[in-house]
């Protein structure tokens, strides 16, 4: 019988909303393939997240409780992976496309000669052969690739927020704790330490303020910052994001960085300043409901996927804006 | 002190920061094609960038490697510039589309053939068909400690130090060389090298190794170009843009700020 394989992901034992999306994308695909549709967890303490995907519509959960596994560590997972693949042996093996399955994905997929696919934003059967077809943007999303694969099992990592999480159903799960040989002898990158930073989460931002290599200077971003501030003041969530080259000159962290390597948002409202709009920012912001572009070129490329556009030096705009805002409170 | 050896590997790709208009997607033949200058894959600068960084306290002899069908030295030679000492190219016609194991391949057989090495650093992604796997699938085809998405590398008593980046932060973690390490932009833009530089190059004798496939003993089993079915152009991402007016600044924020009170 065909099995599609799902891995789960964790954030402090809660399983993340990518998981649910890879339940649904699971879902789909074995409507039309038949089989079973089954979950890999790894870690320790695992009884909530077990307790939460017991909701959704899984036939098998696959448990693998390890304290090597608390924290995410590559060469564990990769070995405890590999082991559990070649166990089960499922047709389908997807994961999400987050840092962890971007990581290990690759490494698999070359310990079991098979092809992934990353970054997809599509899957569907090929009732022909029974292989997968995996639709995924390329040149940064001016492009869509599809494709297939060669090797077992199919390989492929996800696109967050591209399918909609699953809705929880009464299913009847059966819950496998699997048995594998771990050790730490396969760890060759020890961990010395984390430096945890504070993560601004822009994908749970209502309003994104959005700063580019145009705001010139690291100090500059205080006025975005004041804008976000206001906004917030009034009830409505907002952050400030920012393009690549922000993150590059250091002055802002890479979790404010939006767009195909950095986090993908769909705000009620993006204001993209002194951001040009090159392809790879668009892919993470174009889904906005709707998006305000300031800009002194009339003729970049923001202007073209927003709902408006301002002519003008940001600086400008943005002080009257906040002395707009402050004469309101 | 021993020189450490290191090995960059630069992907030659169309330009990925081309305005989305120089790009076109001609789907009977299956291409992308995008009017602008080719350019070293942006990450793969950053990995060239980490590596000069490293040579500037240890003693290093840098060398870039390129797998592709129709290599450019003019394109490559930036590499050189900026002050890599070594440019190596394998160029076969049958190199265009490999796939992401092949490619991975190829580089593994060719960094063997080059000798001992400490490092491999490569990109985090090609900027053309944004796969994110190439380095990753290297490491494990030569067996190497290998770390992803490092912000910094250094080098010290046969070890590479990296932080890398982690949902929470940043890790930091250690490997004992030879090591493979994924790069990323937060290492840093490769410093600036002039065009005059450049070009004041093209007269100069560089020392460019070329490599044929022939030279590599390459098994046609690991070679394998990818399966693409079809190739689509994106989805219309445009959207009718009012310009907000004014005879001044003042004015135009003043309408904007209705307009966003409206939206919020
Ligand atoms: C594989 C790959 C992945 C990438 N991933 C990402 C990603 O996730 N996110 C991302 O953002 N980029 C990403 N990039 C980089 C991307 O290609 C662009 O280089 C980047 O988005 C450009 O940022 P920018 O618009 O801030 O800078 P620029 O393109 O330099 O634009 C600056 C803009 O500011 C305007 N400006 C200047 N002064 C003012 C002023 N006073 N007032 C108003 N406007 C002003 C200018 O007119 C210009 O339009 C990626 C690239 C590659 C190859
Ligand atoms: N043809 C190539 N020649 C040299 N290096 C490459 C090649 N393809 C990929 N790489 C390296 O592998 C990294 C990841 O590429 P990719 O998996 O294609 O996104 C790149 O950033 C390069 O460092």
């Amino acid at each position: 019988m065909d099995e599609i394989l799902i891995l789960a992901e964790t954030k402090e034992t809660q399983i993340e909303k990518s998981t649910h999306e890879l339940i649904q994308a699971g879902r789909e695909l074995k409507s039309a393939l038949g089989g079973i549709l089954s979950c890999l967890l790894l870690g320790e303490g695992m009884d909530g997240a077990v307790k939460d995907l017991e909701q959704y519509p899984l036939d098998r959960i696959y448990l693998l409780e390890n304290p090597l596994l608390k924290d995410f560590s590559p060469d564990l997972w990769v070995s405890s992976l590999e082991q559990a693949v070649r166990n089960l042996k499922p047709k389908v093996f997807i994961m999400a496309h987050s840092p962890t399955g971007r990581e290990v994905g690759p490494r698999l997929s070359a310990r079991l000669k098979s092809t992934l696919t990353t970054d997809c934003i599509g899957l569907r059967l090929d009732p022909e052969d029974r292989r997968i077809v995996r639709v995924k943007p390329i040149y940064g999303g001016n492009a869509v690739a599809v494709l297939k694969g060669k090797g077992n099992p199919e390989l492929i990592t996800l696109r967050k927020n591209v399918y909609s999480p699953a809705a929880p159903e009464g299913t009847k799960t059966e819950i496998i704790k699997l048995q594998l040989a771990l050790s730490d002898q396969v760890v060759k990158v020890k961990a010395l330490r984390t430096i945890f930073r504070e993560q601004v989460e822009l994908d749970k931002a209502e309003v994104i303020i959005s700063g580019g290599r145009g705001i010139g200077a690291k100090e500059d971003f205080q006025l975005l910052e004041r804008l976000a501030e206001l906004i917030n003041q009034r009830g409505i969530k907002a952050l400030v994001g920012c393009s690549r080259p922000v993150v590059d000159k250091g002055w802002l962290s890479s979790d404010h960085q939006v767009g195909l390597t950095g986090t993908m948002v769909a705000p009620g409202l993006y204001v993209a300043v002194g951001i040009s709009g090159a392809i790879q920012h668009l892919v993470g912001m174009v889904r906005s409901k709707k998006i305000v572009a300031i800009n002194t070129d009339p003729n970049c490329n923001m202007f073209k996927v927003a709902d408006y556009g301002v002519i003008e030096d940001y600086k400008e705009i943005l002080h009257h804006l906040i002395s707009k805002l402050e004469g309101l409170s | 002190m021993k020189e450490l050896k290191i090995i960059v590997c630069a992907k030659q790709i169309p330009d990925p920061e081309a305005p989305f208009s120089a790009v076109t997607v001609d789907s009977k033949k299956k291409e992308v094609k995008v009017d602008a200058p080719e350019v070293i894959s942006p990450y793969d600068e950053n990995a060239l960038e980490a590596a000069l960084r490293i040579k500037e306290s240890s003693k290093a002899f840098i060398t870039v490697l390129s797998v592709g069908s129709s290599l450019s030295d003019t394109v490559l030679r930036k590499a050189i510039a900026a002050g890599a000492d070594q440019l190596v190219m394998v160029e076969d016609d049958s190199f265009g589309r490999l796939d992401s194991y092949s490619t991975a391949y190829v580089l593994s057989k060719a960094i063997s053939m080059l000798g001992e090495y400490d490092l491999i650093l490569t990109g985090r992604q090609a900027g053309d068909w944004d796969w994110g796997q190439v380095g990753l699938i290297l490491g494990e085809i030569l067996g190497l400690p290998t770390i992803n998405m490092a912000a910094g590398i250094t080098v010290r008593d046969g070890h590479v130090e990296v932080s890398r980046l982690v949902p929470a932060g940043l890790e930091l973690v250690e490997a004992k060389m030879p090591a493979l390490v994924t790069v990323s932009n937060e290492v840093g833009e490769l410093r600036y090298v002039s065009r005059s530089k450049i070009l004041g190059m093209l007269k100069k004798r560089i020392p460019i190794k070329k490599v044929s496939k022939g030279d590599l003993n390459l098994e046609p089993e690991f070679l394998n170009t990818m399966e693409l079915l079809e190739l689509l152009p994106p989805s219309d991402m445009r959207r009718d843009c009012v310009i907000v007016e004014g005879a001044t600044g003042k004015e135009k924020a003043e309408r904007l700020f209705e307009i966003i009170k409206q939206i919020l």
